[in-house]
């Protein structure tokens, strides 16, 4: 199905009739996807680097120049290299306690903190909550998604990193 | 060989065709060595139609047979699934249904290849075949195959092959996903790939040995003359195709359009997502240490460890890798690769290849890893696997997760799903029903809970379950007819969806009323001690569930009295059940339980789980927010705490986020920081037992995780968890075991 830039853009904004996502959901998809996705959140950051991958709500890996590749948030703030582990350099709230849990939870339906607690990692900038993990006591924080940056450019979209080798 | 000689194409026994087919794809890596598609390329219409008609017969089969069955929970929740095999055992098309079964049908049928079936017992025409061993094929006994042989003329053209899930299956307690066996030997009716007909017509003495084995025997044989039929009308259509098309034509359809499936889930992934390791570990409880009933070697709490991990290949092949994995357990929550494998079609289906051609080639596109040993490859000829279910549907949401954010990379926001809630509790139990029949039942209420909410939308309200696409909870009038429990209420469950800026789907609960029954066995399934998996990018898991059971209640009282009562219960924080109802009140977070007695007059209350958020919930709209106060969704209270909302005043909406915002400020630490604190609490070995053993069966059954959890936290070389872990011990001396006999008992 044809999604043009505005179509997306009102897709994405959840201004769209159901039936019309509907559509979308059940057609072919659009080959060019990518690129249109990845113009509209450029032209809404506030920074100029290139986007080279989404990477979830807010976040964006980036091309820094000279095949350095960053992991940033729409508000600036930079979360180190695509390669590690963003929530590294987050900050981080752990709701172990029923009290904690008790503000997100009814009582009786939080589990047991002995059994796993709730850790919340914040964007340092603007304090926005990027992830939470459901994980028992000593669990190492997860690395979620580590991409393969240059072989999607350069075997699958059949082009070159944006920002050079990495 | 049997004395009709071979029944493969050209004189081949089957064993030798299965042995070829696997060696092109190894030497290749195209199914059957295919390189050209060339009945597609020379006639494309031709072979859309034939895929169509076959499809057709299949979906026809499905809708038809089902209102054969009594049982419920195939006639009303559609639990049966019909497909189409190759005579090596790989699927060419399937209905829709339980789509899970696909690939472990396929399982079944290459074992009975691989055991030389084809000379003893012998494969016919009109020969039937049935199959409900997890070890061959399948995911736990309550799933029963039929599988048909097709033949044109003297050669085996195909398998039709049906599977409906039972409403009990004779098991050492009741029910379809029985909590209480803790080895195979108490998992019920038996049927390890059987030939149990010919002549079309099912032998006698299966047909009464199942009408004696279950506590269901109406049930049971109508579910088998349901699969029966479905499996007979599939072959019909395929002689119908193969007298119009010709049998060489179809011969080679069978091929190319497997090997087109192949080629279309590669394509499907290059399109939609993105190349690299992903990673989203899952929980689950198994809270047994209260069971007094059990031998001690069961009687403990298990916390089971799922990490998923999958890649992504540059080459276009999906791995998906349980290395790390915890040990299996004496429960009966263990599963088989064949479970696992079939698992991945249910999700594949409706993430990635949901508008294509369905059929083994997706299969041939994927690795997997289910090590031996773990919960996910138990290895153990011995192991329950009779509520598999329970461990394989939590340890899937990391794929959805996962998934989901190769889309959202890509752009398909439309696409994106946080993880699906459990479906649980599970309303089950047996004894005497309100007739005076011996009567058990699994209520599928269950495959109505919260979806997992998406990037643009929230979670589907109590209508997903996420072994069926059709989610469908049945009628309350037909719960009633074969449950001696009557509905006191049915209503949305407040605060069991995970908050997010979308939030996830919500659960809904029941409150059920023992009616005219002297004794029915009731238990209680579903997570209480641990969340299975957190949402998407600052969503929040579901909500855990608990249980609520009143026994001895003065309910018939308040009734007699014309007196009000409580219906429901919104808050267990200020349960109107609790203060409201006189009787013996199992009001706790075990929920999970071993079946329990319960006599006319007691109460049960159960809950169904949510789905879990996506996105920083202080971003959810003010008006979505109210909208949740306002239809159930969302206790008022929590309107503050989590979303940052004053009700009725969107201007002090605003500042109030803003204070929250600030609050993060002052309560977050560096992780850095955090995991200082956190190393010392793990050499200070600071954690309950369970958890404790997790880790213990995870290092001890992979050096990686071993070494990579000993790395994060730069703990030193010799660092470990001081508990046992019995059975990995059991398993590796198994497996060495076996290793010793060259059997290839651990991998069916």
């Amino acid at each position: 199905m044809k999604v043009d830039p505005a179509m997306l853009r009102d897709l994405l904004d959840e201004r769209l009739p159901r039936a019309q996502v509907r559509a979308i959901q059940s057609a072919y998809k659009d080959a060019d996807r990518f690129d249109k996705y990845v113009a509209i959140l450029q032209q809404r950051v506030p920074w100029p680097e290139p986007i080279v991958l989404p990477f979830g709500e807010h976040l964006y890996i980036v091309a820094k120049g000279a095949g350095r590749y960053v992991i940033k948030c729409d508000c600036g703030q930079e979360l180190g290299d695509y390669r590690s582990n963003w929530k590294l350099e987050a900050l981080i709230n752990v709701r172990a306690t029923p009290a904690e849990l008790a503000e997100i939870y009814p009582e009786k339906m939080h589990g047991h903190p002995d059994y796993n607690s709730l850790r919340e990692y914040f964007c340092p900038g603007c304090l926005t909550l990027l992830e939470v993990e459901a994980v028992p006591p000593g669990y190492p924080v997860i690395h979620d998604f580590l991409p393969d940056l240059e072989g999607f450019y350069r075997d699958w979209l059949g082009r070159e990193l944006p920002g050079g080798p990495a | 060989m049997s004395a009709r000689g071979a029944i493969g194409w050209e004189g081949q026994s089957l064993l030798a065709m299965l042995e070829r087919s696997e060696q092109l794809l190894a030497a290749t890596g195209r199914y059957q060595g295919l390189e050209e598609l060339t009945l597609k390329r020379s006639d494309p219409i031709r072979y859309e139609k034939l895929f169509s008609r076959l499809r057709g017969g299949l979906v026809s089969a499905r809708e038809t047979a089902l209102n054969i069955s009594a049982s419920p929970i195939v006639k009303e929740i559609g639990e049966l699934c019909f497909a189409l095999y190759t005579p090596e055992g790989d699927s060419v098309a399937l209905s829709t249904g339980i789509i899970v079964h696909v690939h472990t049908m396929s399982d079944a049928i290459k074992y009975m290849i691989r055991q030389r079936y084809e000379e003893n017992p012998g494969i016919a025409p009109g020969d039937i075949f049935t199959n409900n061993d997890a070890m061959i094929g399948d995911v736990h006994n309550a799933d029963v195959q039929t599988f048909v042989p097709i033949f044109w003329e003297s050669e085996l053209v195909g398998w039709a092959a049906g599977v409906t899930h039972e409403i009990d299956i004779g098991a050492k307690t009741p029910g379809s996903v029985p909590i209480g066996p803790i080895s195979r030997f108490e998992d019920g009716i038996d049927l390890p790939a059987r030939k149990i007909g010919s002549h079309d017509e099912l032998w006698r003495d299966h047909v009464l040995a199942g009408l004696r084995g279950t506590r269901t025997p109406m049930y049971w044989t109508l579910d088998e003359k349901t699969r029966l039929a479905g499996a007979h009308m599939i072959r019909d259509a395929v002689e119908r195709v193969i007298a119009q098309e010709g049998v060489d034509v179809y011969k080679r359809f069978i091929r190319e359009v497997i090997e087109d499936g192949r080629r279309s889930f590669q394509a499907r992934l290059r399109e939609m997502t993105v190349p690299g390791r992903y990673r989203a570990p899952a929980f689950s409880e198994v809270p047994f240490a209260k069971e007094a009933q059990l031998p001690s070697y069961a009687r403990r709490d298990t916390l089971m460890h799922a990490p998923l991990e999958l890649r992504i290949t540059r080459e276009g092949m999906l791995e998906l890798d349980y290395d790390g994995a915890s040990a299996w357990g004496h429960h009966s929550c263990n599963c088989t690769p064949s479970a696992m494998q079939g698992a991945i079609w249910v999700q594949l289906t409706q993430l990635l290849i949901c508008n294509d051609k369905v059929n083994d080639g997706a299969y041939l596109a994927l690795r997997s890893n289910f090590p031996p040993g773990t919960w996910s490859n138990h290895s153990n000829p011995q192991c329950s696997t009779g509520i598999a279910w329970s461990f394989l549907i939590p340890s899937f949401t990391g794929f959805v997760k996962s998934i989901s954010r190769a889309l959202q990379a890509r752009g398909f926001v439309e696409e994106v799903l946080a993880p699906y809630g459990l479906t649980a509790n599970a309303f089950q139990g047996g004894g005497i029903d309100q007739y005076g029949r011996q009567s058990a039942t699994t209520n599928f209420g269950l495959s109505c809970v919260g979806g997992g909410a998406k990037m643009i939308l929230d979670g589907l309200d109590y209508a997903a379950a996420m072994w069926n696409p059709e989610g469908d909870m049945g009628d309350m009038e037909m719960w009633e007819m074969i449950e001696p429990f009557l509905y006191l209420s049915q209503r949305v469950k407040p605060n069991t969806a995970g908050p997010g800026r979308h939030r996830g789907g919500s659960g809904y609960e029941c409150l059920r009323l023992a009616w005219s029954t002297p004794f029915y066995e009731m238990q209680n399934i579903g997570n209480g001690y641990c969340f299975i998996q957190a949402g998407l990018w600052g969503g929040y898991p579901a909500a855990t569930g608990y249980r609520h059971n009143i026994r001895g209640s003065d309910f018939l009282d308040l009734i007699q009295a014309r007196a009000p009562y409580p219906q429901s219960e919104p808050d267990p924080g200020a349960s109107e059940l609790a203060a409201g109802i006189a009787g013996r009140h199992d009001f706790d977070i075990e929920a999970t339980t071993l079946p329990e007695v319960m006599a006319h007059g007691d109460l049960y209350l159960s809950i169904y789980r949510g789905g879990a958020g996506l996105g920083d919930p202080l971003e959810r709209p003010y008006e979505s927010v109210m909208a949740d106060i306002a239809g159930g969704f969302l206790l008022e209270r929590y309107a503050d705490s989590i979303y940052g909302v004053v009700p009725g005043d969107p201007q002090a909406t605003e500042r109030r986020r803003g204070e929250l915002r600030e609050h993060r400020r002052a309560k977050a630490v560096p992780v850095r920081e955090w995991m200082k604190s956190e190393r010392e609490r793990i050499l200070e070995l600071d954690m309950i037992e369970p958890v404790q053993r997790m880790y213990a069966e995870s290092m001890r059954l992979s050096e990686r995780f071993a070494r990579e959890l000993r790395a994060f936290w730069e703990l030193p070389e010799e660092f470990e968890f001081p508990v046992a872990t019995p059975e990995v011990e059991l398993s590796k001396a198994m497996l060495a075991g076996n290793a010793a006999e060259g059997t290839r008992e651990a991998s069916p």
